[in-house]
Protein backbone atom coordinates (compact mmCIF):
# COMPACT_ATOMS: atom_id res chain seq x y z
CA UNK A 1 0.00 0.00 0.00
CA UNK A 2 1.29 3.41 -0.89
CA UNK A 3 1.94 5.84 1.93
CA UNK A 4 -0.38 8.52 0.58
CA UNK A 5 -3.34 6.17 0.33
CA UNK A 6 -5.82 6.72 3.15
CA UNK A 7 -5.78 4.12 5.93
CA UNK A 8 -9.47 4.55 6.59
CA UNK A 9 -11.84 5.81 3.93
CA UNK A 10 -15.59 6.32 4.21
CA UNK A 11 -17.78 7.28 1.32
CA UNK A 12 -21.42 8.16 1.91
CA UNK A 13 -21.76 5.66 4.73
CA UNK A 14 -25.18 5.32 6.32
CA UNK A 15 -26.42 2.88 8.93
CA UNK A 16 -29.90 2.45 10.25
CA UNK A 17 -31.36 0.08 12.80
CA UNK A 18 -34.98 -0.24 11.80
CA UNK A 19 -36.26 3.32 11.70
CA UNK A 20 -33.41 4.68 13.80
CA UNK A 21 -30.86 6.48 11.65
CA UNK A 22 -27.56 5.92 13.43
CA UNK A 23 -25.38 7.37 10.66
CA UNK A 24 -26.23 9.32 7.51
CA UNK A 25 -23.98 10.09 4.60
CA UNK A 26 -20.67 10.08 6.46
CA UNK A 27 -17.61 10.62 4.28
CA UNK A 28 -14.04 11.24 5.34
CA UNK A 29 -10.59 9.78 4.87
CA UNK A 30 -7.83 9.37 7.41
CA UNK A 31 -4.26 9.39 6.10
CA UNK A 32 -1.43 7.39 7.59
CA UNK A 33 -0.06 8.62 10.90
CA UNK A 34 -2.84 11.09 11.56
CA UNK A 35 -4.42 11.67 14.94
CA UNK A 36 -8.10 12.38 14.65
CA UNK A 37 -10.82 12.86 17.25
CA UNK A 38 -14.44 11.92 16.74
CA UNK A 39 -16.48 14.25 18.89
CA UNK A 40 -20.16 14.08 19.62
CA UNK A 41 -22.60 13.55 22.44
CA UNK A 42 -23.95 10.15 23.42
CA UNK A 43 -25.81 8.55 20.56
CA UNK A 44 -24.20 10.74 17.91
CA UNK A 45 -22.90 7.65 16.12
CA UNK A 46 -19.27 7.46 17.27
CA UNK A 47 -19.40 3.85 18.40
CA UNK A 48 -21.47 2.80 15.38
CA UNK A 49 -18.82 4.31 13.13
CA UNK A 50 -16.08 2.32 14.86
CA UNK A 51 -18.10 -0.88 14.70
CA UNK A 52 -18.47 -0.36 10.94
CA UNK A 53 -14.72 0.11 10.57
CA UNK A 54 -14.18 -3.11 12.51
CA UNK A 55 -16.61 -5.07 10.34
CA UNK A 56 -18.87 -5.92 13.29
CA UNK A 57 -21.80 -4.40 11.42
CA UNK A 58 -22.45 -3.70 7.75
CA UNK A 59 -23.31 -0.28 6.33
CA UNK A 60 -26.87 0.24 5.07
CA UNK A 61 -25.54 2.43 2.28
CA UNK A 62 -22.21 3.73 1.03
CA UNK A 63 -18.86 2.03 1.23
CA UNK A 64 -15.88 2.01 3.50
CA UNK A 65 -12.36 0.67 3.27
CA UNK A 66 -10.04 0.03 6.17
CA UNK A 67 -6.39 -0.73 5.37
CA UNK A 68 -7.47 -1.22 1.77
CA UNK A 69 -10.12 -3.85 2.54
CA UNK A 70 -13.85 -3.94 3.06
CA UNK A 71 -14.08 -4.70 6.81
CA UNK A 72 -17.46 -6.44 6.61
CA UNK A 73 -16.19 -8.93 4.02
CA UNK A 74 -15.02 -11.01 6.98
CA UNK A 75 -11.41 -11.32 5.87
CA UNK A 76 -9.02 -11.49 8.75
CA UNK A 77 -6.17 -9.72 6.93
CA UNK A 78 -6.93 -6.14 7.85
CA UNK A 79 -7.92 -7.01 11.41
CA UNK A 80 -4.39 -8.28 11.98
CA UNK A 81 -3.19 -4.68 11.92
CA UNK A 82 -6.16 -3.02 13.55
CA UNK A 83 -6.45 -2.27 17.24
CA UNK A 84 -9.65 -1.38 19.06
CA UNK A 85 -10.37 -0.23 22.56
CA UNK A 86 -14.12 -0.51 23.18
CA UNK A 87 -15.98 1.88 25.41
CA UNK A 88 -16.21 0.33 28.92
CA UNK A 89 -13.89 -2.51 27.96
CA UNK A 90 -14.42 -5.77 29.84
CA UNK A 91 -12.57 -9.06 30.02
CA UNK A 92 -13.28 -12.59 31.18
CA UNK A 93 -13.09 -12.02 34.93
CA UNK A 94 -11.74 -15.42 35.90
CA UNK A 95 -8.48 -14.99 34.00
CA UNK A 96 -5.46 -12.95 34.98
CA UNK A 97 -4.33 -9.89 33.04
CA UNK A 98 -1.36 -11.78 31.72
CA UNK A 99 -3.39 -14.79 30.61
CA UNK A 100 -5.90 -12.72 28.67
CA UNK A 101 -3.26 -10.54 27.02
CA UNK A 102 -1.22 -13.58 26.04
CA UNK A 103 -4.37 -15.16 24.61
CA UNK A 104 -5.04 -12.03 22.54
CA UNK A 105 -1.40 -11.86 21.46
CA UNK A 106 -1.53 -15.43 20.14
CA UNK A 107 -4.79 -14.68 18.32
CA UNK A 108 -2.94 -11.95 16.47
CA UNK A 109 -0.09 -14.35 15.75
CA UNK A 110 2.29 -12.60 18.13
CA UNK A 111 4.55 -14.36 20.63
CA UNK A 112 3.44 -14.37 24.27
CA UNK A 113 6.40 -12.17 25.12
CA UNK A 114 4.76 -9.31 23.17
CA UNK A 115 2.01 -9.35 25.79
CA UNK A 116 4.49 -9.03 28.66
CA UNK A 117 6.22 -6.07 27.00
CA UNK A 118 2.89 -4.25 26.62
CA UNK A 119 1.80 -5.03 30.18
CA UNK A 120 4.96 -3.35 31.31
CA UNK A 121 4.35 -0.41 29.02
CA UNK A 122 0.89 0.32 30.44
CA UNK A 123 2.16 -0.15 33.98
CA UNK A 124 0.35 -3.40 34.76
CA UNK A 125 3.30 -5.73 35.20
CA UNK A 126 2.76 -5.93 38.95
CA UNK A 127 -0.95 -6.75 38.63
CA UNK A 128 -0.38 -9.11 35.69
CA UNK A 129 -0.80 -12.26 37.77
CA UNK A 130 -3.97 -11.13 39.49
CA UNK A 131 -7.45 -12.03 38.32
CA UNK A 132 -9.21 -9.35 36.28
CA UNK A 133 -12.27 -9.32 38.55
CA UNK A 134 -10.04 -7.61 41.10
CA UNK A 135 -8.97 -4.85 38.69
CA UNK A 136 -10.08 -1.25 39.04
CA UNK A 137 -11.74 0.60 36.14
CA UNK A 138 -8.46 2.33 35.33
CA UNK A 139 -6.56 -0.95 35.31
CA UNK A 140 -9.08 -2.54 32.97
CA UNK A 141 -8.80 0.49 30.72
CA UNK A 142 -5.03 0.14 30.66
CA UNK A 143 -5.33 -3.57 29.90
CA UNK A 144 -7.69 -2.61 27.10
CA UNK A 145 -5.11 -0.22 25.72
CA UNK A 146 -2.45 -2.90 25.89
CA UNK A 147 -4.58 -5.32 23.86
CA UNK A 148 -5.32 -2.60 21.29
CA UNK A 149 -1.61 -2.05 20.76
CA UNK A 150 -0.87 -5.75 20.15
CA UNK A 151 0.52 -6.63 16.75
CA UNK A 152 1.89 -3.17 15.87
CA UNK A 153 -1.42 -1.85 14.53
CA UNK A 154 -1.51 0.48 11.53
CA UNK A 155 -4.76 1.90 12.74
CA UNK A 156 -5.96 2.31 16.32
CA UNK A 157 -9.61 2.94 17.10
CA UNK A 158 -10.10 4.11 20.67
CA UNK A 159 -13.62 4.61 21.98
CA UNK A 160 -13.52 7.08 24.87
CA UNK A 161 -10.03 6.01 25.89
CA UNK A 162 -9.54 8.44 28.75
CA UNK A 163 -12.66 7.73 30.80
CA UNK A 164 -11.66 6.27 34.15
CA UNK A 165 -8.01 7.21 33.80
CA UNK A 166 -6.41 9.54 36.30
CA UNK A 167 -4.74 12.68 34.89
CA UNK A 168 -1.23 11.25 35.06
CA UNK A 169 -2.17 8.13 33.11
CA UNK A 170 -4.18 10.27 30.72
CA UNK A 171 -1.04 12.28 30.02
CA UNK A 172 0.92 9.07 29.44
CA UNK A 173 -1.79 7.81 27.12
CA UNK A 174 -1.61 10.88 24.91
CA UNK A 175 2.18 10.67 24.86
CA UNK A 176 1.93 7.05 23.84
CA UNK A 177 -0.53 7.93 21.07
CA UNK A 178 1.76 10.70 19.79
CA UNK A 179 4.61 8.22 19.68
CA UNK A 180 2.50 5.68 17.80
CA UNK A 181 1.29 8.30 15.33
CA UNK A 182 4.90 9.35 14.82
CA UNK A 183 5.62 5.75 13.87
CA UNK A 184 2.91 5.87 11.18
CA UNK A 185 -0.08 4.50 13.10
CA UNK A 186 -3.35 6.23 12.36
CA UNK A 187 -5.14 7.02 15.61
CA UNK A 188 -8.87 7.68 15.72
CA UNK A 189 -10.29 8.39 19.13
CA UNK A 190 -13.72 9.39 20.26
CA UNK A 191 -14.31 11.70 23.15
CA UNK A 192 -16.67 13.96 25.04
CA UNK A 193 -13.84 15.77 26.76
CA UNK A 194 -13.06 18.36 24.13
CA UNK A 195 -10.80 20.47 26.28
CA UNK A 196 -8.27 17.74 26.80
CA UNK A 197 -8.01 17.15 23.05
CA UNK A 198 -6.47 20.58 22.47
CA UNK A 199 -3.01 20.02 21.10
CA UNK A 200 -3.46 16.23 21.18
CA UNK A 201 -5.11 15.69 17.82
CA UNK A 202 -4.58 17.27 14.43
CA UNK A 203 -8.12 17.01 13.32
CA UNK A 204 -11.59 16.93 14.80
CA UNK A 205 -14.66 15.39 13.22
CA UNK A 206 -17.82 16.54 14.95
CA UNK A 207 -20.77 14.18 14.70
CA UNK A 208 -24.33 15.03 15.52
CA UNK A 209 -27.27 12.69 15.07
CA UNK A 210 -25.20 10.52 12.76
CA UNK A 211 -24.09 13.34 10.50
CA UNK A 212 -20.72 15.01 10.18
CA UNK A 213 -21.32 18.65 11.10
CA UNK A 214 -17.70 19.80 11.09
CA UNK A 215 -14.37 18.33 10.01
CA UNK A 216 -11.02 20.06 10.23
CA UNK A 217 -8.16 21.15 12.43
CA UNK A 218 -8.90 23.14 15.56
CA UNK A 219 -7.72 26.35 13.87
CA UNK A 220 -9.84 25.73 10.82
CA UNK A 221 -12.87 25.04 12.93
CA UNK A 222 -12.32 28.20 14.91
CA UNK A 223 -12.07 30.21 11.70
CA UNK A 224 -15.16 28.55 10.27
CA UNK A 225 -17.18 29.18 13.37
CA UNK A 226 -16.14 32.86 13.49
CA UNK A 227 -16.74 32.85 17.20
CA UNK A 228 -15.71 36.09 18.92
CA UNK A 229 -12.64 36.34 21.13
CA UNK A 230 -13.24 37.51 24.65
CA UNK A 231 -10.89 40.12 26.11
CA UNK A 232 -11.00 40.36 29.86
CA UNK A 233 -9.87 43.81 31.03
CA UNK A 234 -8.84 44.53 34.58
CA UNK A 235 -9.08 48.26 35.38
CA UNK A 236 -7.03 50.43 37.70
CA UNK A 237 -10.02 52.24 39.13
CA UNK A 238 -13.77 52.04 38.78
CA UNK A 239 -13.90 54.21 35.68
CA UNK A 240 -14.06 52.29 32.43
CA UNK A 241 -12.25 53.70 29.38
CA UNK A 242 -14.72 55.42 27.05
CA UNK A 243 -13.77 53.27 24.05
CA UNK A 244 -15.14 50.26 25.88
CA UNK A 245 -18.59 50.56 24.44
CA UNK A 246 -21.92 48.85 24.54
CA UNK A 247 -20.62 45.36 23.80
CA UNK A 248 -18.59 45.38 27.01
CA UNK A 249 -19.93 43.61 30.01
CA UNK A 250 -19.06 44.25 33.62
CA UNK A 251 -18.34 40.88 35.19
CA UNK A 252 -17.07 42.03 38.56
CA UNK A 253 -15.54 44.99 40.34
CA UNK A 254 -13.03 46.54 37.91
CA UNK A 255 -13.44 43.55 35.56
CA UNK A 256 -14.80 43.99 32.08
CA UNK A 257 -15.23 41.61 29.22
CA UNK A 258 -15.16 42.77 25.61
CA UNK A 259 -16.23 40.60 22.70
CA UNK A 260 -14.52 41.18 19.40
CA UNK A 261 -14.11 39.28 16.16
CA UNK A 262 -10.85 37.59 15.24
CA UNK A 263 -10.17 40.36 12.69
CA UNK A 264 -10.55 43.22 15.14
CA UNK A 265 -8.68 41.47 17.88
CA UNK A 266 -5.24 43.00 17.27
CA UNK A 267 -6.60 46.54 17.00
CA UNK A 268 -8.44 46.22 20.27
CA UNK A 269 -5.40 44.67 21.94
CA UNK A 270 -3.15 47.56 20.88
CA UNK A 271 -5.62 50.04 22.15
CA UNK A 272 -6.02 48.29 25.49
CA UNK A 273 -2.26 47.94 25.89
CA UNK A 274 -1.83 51.67 25.44
CA UNK A 275 -4.57 52.66 27.83
CA UNK A 276 -3.32 53.65 31.32
CA UNK A 277 -6.71 52.81 32.85
CA UNK A 278 -6.12 49.13 32.18
CA UNK A 279 -3.73 47.27 34.41
CA UNK A 280 -4.04 43.76 33.03
CA UNK A 281 -5.78 41.84 30.29
CA UNK A 282 -6.50 38.24 29.35
CA UNK A 283 -7.34 36.90 25.90
CA UNK A 284 -9.86 34.06 25.99
CA UNK A 285 -10.04 32.05 22.76
CA UNK A 286 -13.38 30.38 22.15
CA UNK A 287 -13.28 27.04 23.94
CA UNK A 288 -13.88 23.79 22.18
CA UNK A 289 -17.13 23.45 24.03
CA UNK A 290 -18.27 26.75 22.55
CA UNK A 291 -17.10 25.58 19.13
CA UNK A 292 -18.95 22.34 19.55
CA UNK A 293 -22.05 24.14 20.67
CA UNK A 294 -21.78 26.45 17.70
CA UNK A 295 -21.64 23.62 15.18
CA UNK A 296 -24.46 21.71 16.84
CA UNK A 297 -26.57 24.84 16.96
CA UNK A 298 -25.91 25.82 13.35
CA UNK A 299 -26.94 22.35 12.24
CA UNK A 300 -30.21 22.62 14.07
CA UNK A 301 -30.90 25.87 12.23
CA UNK A 302 -30.28 24.16 8.90
CA UNK A 303 -32.71 21.36 9.68
CA UNK A 304 -35.46 23.52 11.14
CA UNK B 1 -7.39 -24.64 13.64
CA UNK B 2 -4.77 -22.90 15.78
CA UNK B 3 -7.32 -20.23 16.65
CA UNK B 4 -9.98 -22.83 17.51
CA UNK B 5 -7.59 -24.60 19.87
CA UNK B 6 -6.58 -21.29 21.46
CA UNK B 7 -10.19 -20.51 22.23
CA UNK B 8 -10.86 -24.05 23.47
CA UNK B 9 -7.81 -23.76 25.72
CA UNK B 10 -9.07 -20.50 27.15
CA UNK B 11 -12.50 -22.05 27.84
CA UNK B 12 -10.91 -25.00 29.64
CA UNK B 13 -8.75 -22.68 31.70
CA UNK B 14 -11.80 -20.65 32.65
CA UNK B 15 -13.69 -23.86 33.45
CA UNK B 16 -10.95 -24.91 35.83
CA UNK B 17 -10.75 -21.42 37.34
CA UNK B 18 -14.52 -21.22 37.82
CA UNK B 19 -14.53 -24.64 39.53
CA UNK B 20 -16.78 -26.04 36.82
CA UNK B 21 -14.47 -28.96 36.20
CA UNK B 22 -14.08 -29.74 39.89
CA UNK B 23 -17.78 -29.43 40.63
CA UNK B 24 -18.87 -31.61 37.70
CA UNK B 25 -16.20 -34.23 38.42
CA UNK B 26 -17.06 -34.46 42.10
CA UNK B 27 -20.77 -34.69 41.38
CA UNK B 28 -20.35 -37.43 38.80
CA UNK B 29 -17.81 -39.31 40.95
CA UNK B 30 -20.01 -39.19 44.04
CA UNK B 31 -23.04 -40.50 42.16
CA UNK B 32 -21.03 -43.11 40.28
CA UNK B 33 -19.44 -44.41 43.48
CA UNK B 34 -22.78 -44.55 45.25
CA UNK B 35 -24.35 -46.48 42.38
CA UNK B 36 -21.37 -48.78 42.08
CA UNK B 37 -21.59 -49.94 45.66
CA UNK B 38 -25.30 -49.70 46.35
CA UNK B 39 -26.17 -51.09 42.95
CA UNK B 40 -23.81 -54.03 43.39
CA UNK B 41 -25.90 -55.57 46.17
CA UNK B 42 -28.74 -57.04 44.06
CA UNK B 43 -26.44 -57.87 41.18
CA UNK B 44 -24.89 -60.81 42.94
CA UNK B 45 -28.06 -62.83 42.62
CA UNK B 46 -28.31 -62.77 38.84
CA UNK B 47 -24.60 -63.36 38.47
CA UNK B 48 -23.92 -60.42 36.25
CA UNK B 49 -20.55 -58.72 36.13
CA UNK B 50 -20.22 -55.83 38.54
CA UNK B 51 -19.22 -53.36 35.86
CA UNK B 52 -22.21 -54.20 33.65
CA UNK B 53 -24.50 -53.32 36.52
CA UNK B 54 -22.68 -50.04 36.91
CA UNK B 55 -23.06 -49.37 33.19
CA UNK B 56 -26.81 -49.84 33.39
CA UNK B 57 -27.29 -47.69 36.45
CA UNK B 58 -24.78 -45.05 35.40
CA UNK B 59 -26.21 -44.63 31.92
CA UNK B 60 -29.69 -44.23 33.41
CA UNK B 61 -28.23 -41.51 35.59
CA UNK B 62 -26.15 -39.90 32.85
CA UNK B 63 -29.19 -39.44 30.69
CA UNK B 64 -30.52 -36.97 33.26
CA UNK B 65 -27.37 -35.42 34.57
CA UNK B 66 -25.04 -34.95 31.60
CA UNK B 67 -27.55 -33.01 29.48
CA UNK B 68 -28.16 -30.76 32.45
CA UNK B 69 -24.46 -30.05 33.02
CA UNK B 70 -23.91 -29.58 29.28
CA UNK B 71 -26.78 -27.10 28.98
CA UNK B 72 -25.67 -25.21 32.09
CA UNK B 73 -22.22 -24.82 30.58
CA UNK B 74 -23.20 -23.94 27.06
CA UNK B 75 -26.34 -21.80 27.24
CA UNK B 76 -24.15 -18.89 28.30
CA UNK B 77 -21.54 -19.35 25.56
CA UNK B 78 -22.47 -16.55 23.19
CA UNK B 79 -25.18 -14.53 24.88
CA UNK B 80 -23.26 -14.39 28.15
CA UNK B 81 -20.13 -13.02 26.50
CA UNK B 82 -22.24 -10.62 24.49
CA UNK B 83 -23.87 -9.30 27.66
CA UNK B 84 -20.59 -9.02 29.51
CA UNK B 85 -19.16 -7.15 26.54
CA UNK B 86 -16.27 -9.52 25.90
CA UNK B 87 -17.63 -10.94 22.65
CA UNK B 88 -17.30 -7.81 20.51
CA UNK B 89 -13.64 -7.37 21.32
CA UNK B 90 -12.90 -11.01 20.56
CA UNK B 91 -14.61 -10.74 17.17
CA UNK B 92 -12.41 -7.81 16.12
CA UNK B 93 -9.42 -10.14 16.22
CA UNK B 94 -8.34 -11.88 13.03
CA UNK B 95 -10.63 -14.89 13.28
CA UNK B 96 -13.87 -16.13 11.76
CA UNK B 97 -16.97 -16.28 13.89
CA UNK B 98 -17.32 -20.05 13.56
CA UNK B 99 -13.84 -20.33 15.08
CA UNK B 100 -15.27 -18.88 18.27
CA UNK B 101 -18.21 -21.33 18.32
CA UNK B 102 -16.06 -24.33 17.45
CA UNK B 103 -13.46 -23.39 20.06
CA UNK B 104 -16.04 -22.98 22.76
CA UNK B 105 -17.75 -26.23 21.76
CA UNK B 106 -14.49 -28.16 21.98
CA UNK B 107 -13.65 -26.51 25.27
CA UNK B 108 -16.98 -27.43 26.86
CA UNK B 109 -16.86 -30.97 25.51
CA UNK B 110 -13.34 -31.31 26.92
CA UNK B 111 -14.51 -30.08 30.34
CA UNK B 112 -17.45 -32.47 30.25
CA UNK B 113 -15.33 -35.34 28.95
CA UNK B 114 -12.75 -34.81 31.65
CA UNK B 115 -15.40 -34.74 34.37
CA UNK B 116 -17.07 -37.89 32.99
CA UNK B 117 -13.80 -39.77 32.59
CA UNK B 118 -12.56 -38.88 36.07
CA UNK B 119 -15.91 -39.23 37.81
CA UNK B 120 -17.00 -42.52 36.27
CA UNK B 121 -13.43 -43.77 36.09
CA UNK B 122 -13.27 -43.39 39.86
CA UNK B 123 -16.20 -45.79 40.19
CA UNK B 124 -14.59 -48.39 37.94
CA UNK B 125 -11.32 -48.03 39.82
CA UNK B 126 -13.07 -48.40 43.15
CA UNK B 127 -14.79 -51.59 41.97
CA UNK B 128 -11.44 -52.94 40.80
CA UNK B 129 -9.83 -52.11 44.13
CA UNK B 130 -12.72 -53.69 45.99
CA UNK B 131 -11.89 -56.94 44.23
CA UNK B 132 -14.88 -57.17 41.89
CA UNK B 133 -14.72 -59.57 38.96
CA UNK B 134 -14.62 -57.58 35.78
CA UNK B 135 -14.80 -59.31 32.43
CA UNK B 136 -13.32 -57.85 29.22
CA UNK B 137 -16.90 -57.49 28.01
CA UNK B 138 -17.64 -55.42 31.06
CA UNK B 139 -14.72 -53.13 30.28
CA UNK B 140 -15.96 -52.74 26.72
CA UNK B 141 -19.44 -51.87 27.88
CA UNK B 142 -17.96 -49.37 30.28
CA UNK B 143 -15.75 -47.81 27.60
CA UNK B 144 -18.72 -47.54 25.22
CA UNK B 145 -20.73 -45.94 27.98
CA UNK B 146 -18.00 -43.39 28.63
CA UNK B 147 -17.61 -42.54 24.95
CA UNK B 148 -21.32 -42.28 24.29
CA UNK B 149 -21.73 -40.18 27.46
CA UNK B 150 -19.29 -37.64 26.05
CA UNK B 151 -21.21 -37.72 22.76
CA UNK B 152 -24.45 -37.18 24.63
CA UNK B 153 -22.85 -34.25 26.42
CA UNK B 154 -21.60 -32.88 23.10
CA UNK B 155 -25.11 -33.06 21.63
CA UNK B 156 -26.54 -31.02 24.48
CA UNK B 157 -23.60 -28.61 24.43
CA UNK B 158 -24.39 -27.98 20.76
CA UNK B 159 -28.10 -27.51 21.52
CA UNK B 160 -27.27 -25.10 24.35
CA UNK B 161 -24.97 -23.13 22.08
CA UNK B 162 -27.64 -22.90 19.42
CA UNK B 163 -30.01 -21.47 22.04
CA UNK B 164 -27.25 -19.11 23.11
CA UNK B 165 -26.78 -17.72 19.59
CA UNK B 166 -30.51 -17.42 18.94
CA UNK B 167 -31.41 -15.06 21.76
CA UNK B 168 -30.17 -11.70 23.02
CA UNK B 169 -30.80 -12.25 26.70
CA UNK B 170 -29.15 -14.65 29.13
CA UNK B 171 -32.41 -15.32 30.93
CA UNK B 172 -34.09 -16.38 27.72
CA UNK B 173 -31.20 -18.69 26.91
CA UNK B 174 -31.43 -20.27 30.35
CA UNK B 175 -35.18 -20.71 29.89
CA UNK B 176 -34.70 -22.42 26.54
CA UNK B 177 -32.04 -24.68 28.09
CA UNK B 178 -34.36 -25.76 30.90
CA UNK B 179 -37.16 -26.27 28.36
CA UNK B 180 -34.94 -28.41 26.15
CA UNK B 181 -33.91 -30.51 29.11
CA UNK B 182 -37.49 -31.05 30.24
CA UNK B 183 -38.67 -31.85 26.74
CA UNK B 184 -35.90 -34.18 25.62
CA UNK B 185 -35.03 -35.86 28.91
CA UNK B 186 -38.36 -36.11 30.73
CA UNK B 187 -41.39 -35.38 28.58
CA UNK B 188 -40.37 -37.05 25.34
CA UNK B 189 -40.40 -40.58 26.78
CA UNK B 190 -43.63 -40.03 28.64
CA UNK B 191 -45.22 -38.71 25.49
CA UNK B 192 -43.85 -41.63 23.51
CA UNK B 193 -45.11 -44.13 26.07
CA UNK B 194 -48.53 -42.49 26.09
CA UNK B 195 -48.60 -42.58 22.32
CA UNK B 196 -47.72 -46.26 22.21
CA UNK B 197 -50.32 -47.16 24.82
CA UNK B 198 -53.02 -45.15 23.10
CA UNK B 199 -52.09 -46.51 19.70
CA UNK B 200 -52.15 -50.17 20.81
CA UNK B 201 -49.71 -50.96 18.02
CA UNK B 202 -52.28 -50.30 15.31
CA UNK B 203 -50.99 -47.32 13.37
CA UNK B 204 -47.44 -46.72 14.49
CA UNK B 205 -45.00 -48.94 12.65
CA UNK B 206 -41.77 -50.11 14.27
CA UNK B 207 -39.91 -47.78 11.90
CA UNK B 208 -41.85 -44.79 13.11
CA UNK B 209 -41.06 -45.65 16.72
CA UNK B 210 -37.38 -46.03 15.82
CA UNK B 211 -37.44 -42.64 14.15
CA UNK B 212 -38.97 -41.09 17.26
CA UNK B 213 -36.12 -42.56 19.28
CA UNK B 214 -33.51 -41.12 16.94
CA UNK B 215 -35.16 -37.70 17.07
CA UNK B 216 -34.06 -37.40 20.66
CA UNK B 217 -30.37 -37.62 21.60
CA UNK B 218 -31.23 -38.78 25.11
CA UNK B 219 -33.19 -41.75 23.74
CA UNK B 220 -30.47 -42.61 21.25
CA UNK B 221 -28.02 -42.67 24.16
CA UNK B 222 -30.30 -44.75 26.35
CA UNK B 223 -30.91 -47.31 23.64
CA UNK B 224 -27.25 -47.52 22.78
CA UNK B 225 -26.23 -48.26 26.34
CA UNK B 226 -29.14 -50.34 27.57
CA UNK B 227 -30.01 -52.32 24.48
CA UNK B 228 -26.94 -52.08 22.31
CA UNK B 229 -24.72 -54.54 24.12
CA UNK B 230 -25.83 -58.12 24.67
CA UNK B 231 -24.52 -58.57 28.22
CA UNK B 232 -26.07 -55.36 29.33
CA UNK B 233 -29.35 -56.00 27.54
CA UNK B 234 -30.32 -58.90 29.75
CA UNK B 235 -29.63 -56.80 32.80
CA UNK B 236 -31.51 -53.77 31.74
CA UNK B 237 -34.66 -55.63 30.85
CA UNK B 238 -34.49 -54.38 27.32
CA UNK B 239 -34.03 -57.76 25.64
CA UNK B 240 -37.25 -57.60 23.75
CA UNK B 241 -36.76 -54.08 22.60
CA UNK B 242 -33.12 -54.58 21.68
CA UNK B 243 -33.97 -57.61 19.65
CA UNK B 244 -36.83 -56.12 17.71
CA UNK B 245 -35.57 -52.62 17.12
CA UNK B 246 -34.02 -51.91 13.79
CA UNK B 247 -31.61 -49.53 15.44
CA UNK B 248 -28.06 -50.80 15.38
CA UNK B 249 -25.36 -49.46 17.67
CA UNK B 250 -23.51 -47.58 14.88
CA UNK B 251 -26.78 -45.98 13.79
CA UNK B 252 -27.47 -44.78 17.32
CA UNK B 253 -23.96 -43.39 17.64
CA UNK B 254 -24.33 -41.68 14.28
CA UNK B 255 -27.58 -40.13 15.49
CA UNK B 256 -25.82 -38.82 18.60
CA UNK B 257 -23.00 -37.38 16.49
CA UNK B 258 -25.53 -35.76 14.16
CA UNK B 259 -27.21 -34.22 17.19
CA UNK B 260 -23.88 -32.67 18.10
CA UNK B 261 -22.99 -31.42 14.63
CA UNK B 262 -26.28 -30.14 13.24
CA UNK B 263 -27.13 -27.64 16.00
CA UNK B 264 -23.52 -26.48 15.95
CA UNK B 265 -23.64 -25.91 12.20
CA UNK B 266 -26.96 -24.08 12.56
CA UNK B 267 -25.51 -21.92 15.32
CA UNK B 268 -22.48 -21.10 13.16
CA UNK B 269 -24.68 -20.15 10.21
CA UNK B 270 -26.85 -17.89 12.38
CA UNK B 271 -23.93 -16.34 14.20
CA UNK B 272 -22.00 -15.44 11.06
CA UNK B 273 -24.93 -13.36 9.78
CA UNK B 274 -25.76 -11.68 13.02
CA UNK B 275 -25.03 -7.98 13.51
CA UNK B 276 -23.61 -7.15 16.88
Amino acid sequence: MKADLPIIELDGVAKHYGVVQALRDVSFALPQGSRVALVGHNGAGKTTLMKLMLGLIRPSAGSLRVLGEDPSAGVAGARQRLGWLPENVSFNPALTGREILRFFARLKGEPASAADVLLDRVGLSEAARRRIDGYSKGMRQRLGLAQAMLGKPRALLLDEPTTGLDPAVRQELYEMLAELAGGGTTVLLSSHALEELEGRVERVVILDHGRVVADGSMTELRRLAMLPVRLRLILVGDAAPDWVGGEAQRIGPRHFEVLCSQNEKMAVLRRAAGDPLITDLEVLQPTLDELYGHFLHSRMEITS
Amino acid sequence: MRVVLLIAGKEIREGIRNRWVVAATLLLAALALTLAFLGAAPAGRVGAGALEVVVVSLSSLSVFLLPLIALLLSHDAVVGEAERGTLLLLLTYPLARWHVLMGKFLGYVAILGLATLLGYGAAALALLLAGAQITPGGWWAFAYMLGSSVLLGAAFVALGMLASTLVRNRGTAAGIAVGLWLLLVLLWDMGLLGLLVADQGEHLSAGAVDALFLLNPADAYRLFNLAGLADVRTLSGMTALGGESGLSAPLLLAALAAWALLPLAAAAALFSRREL
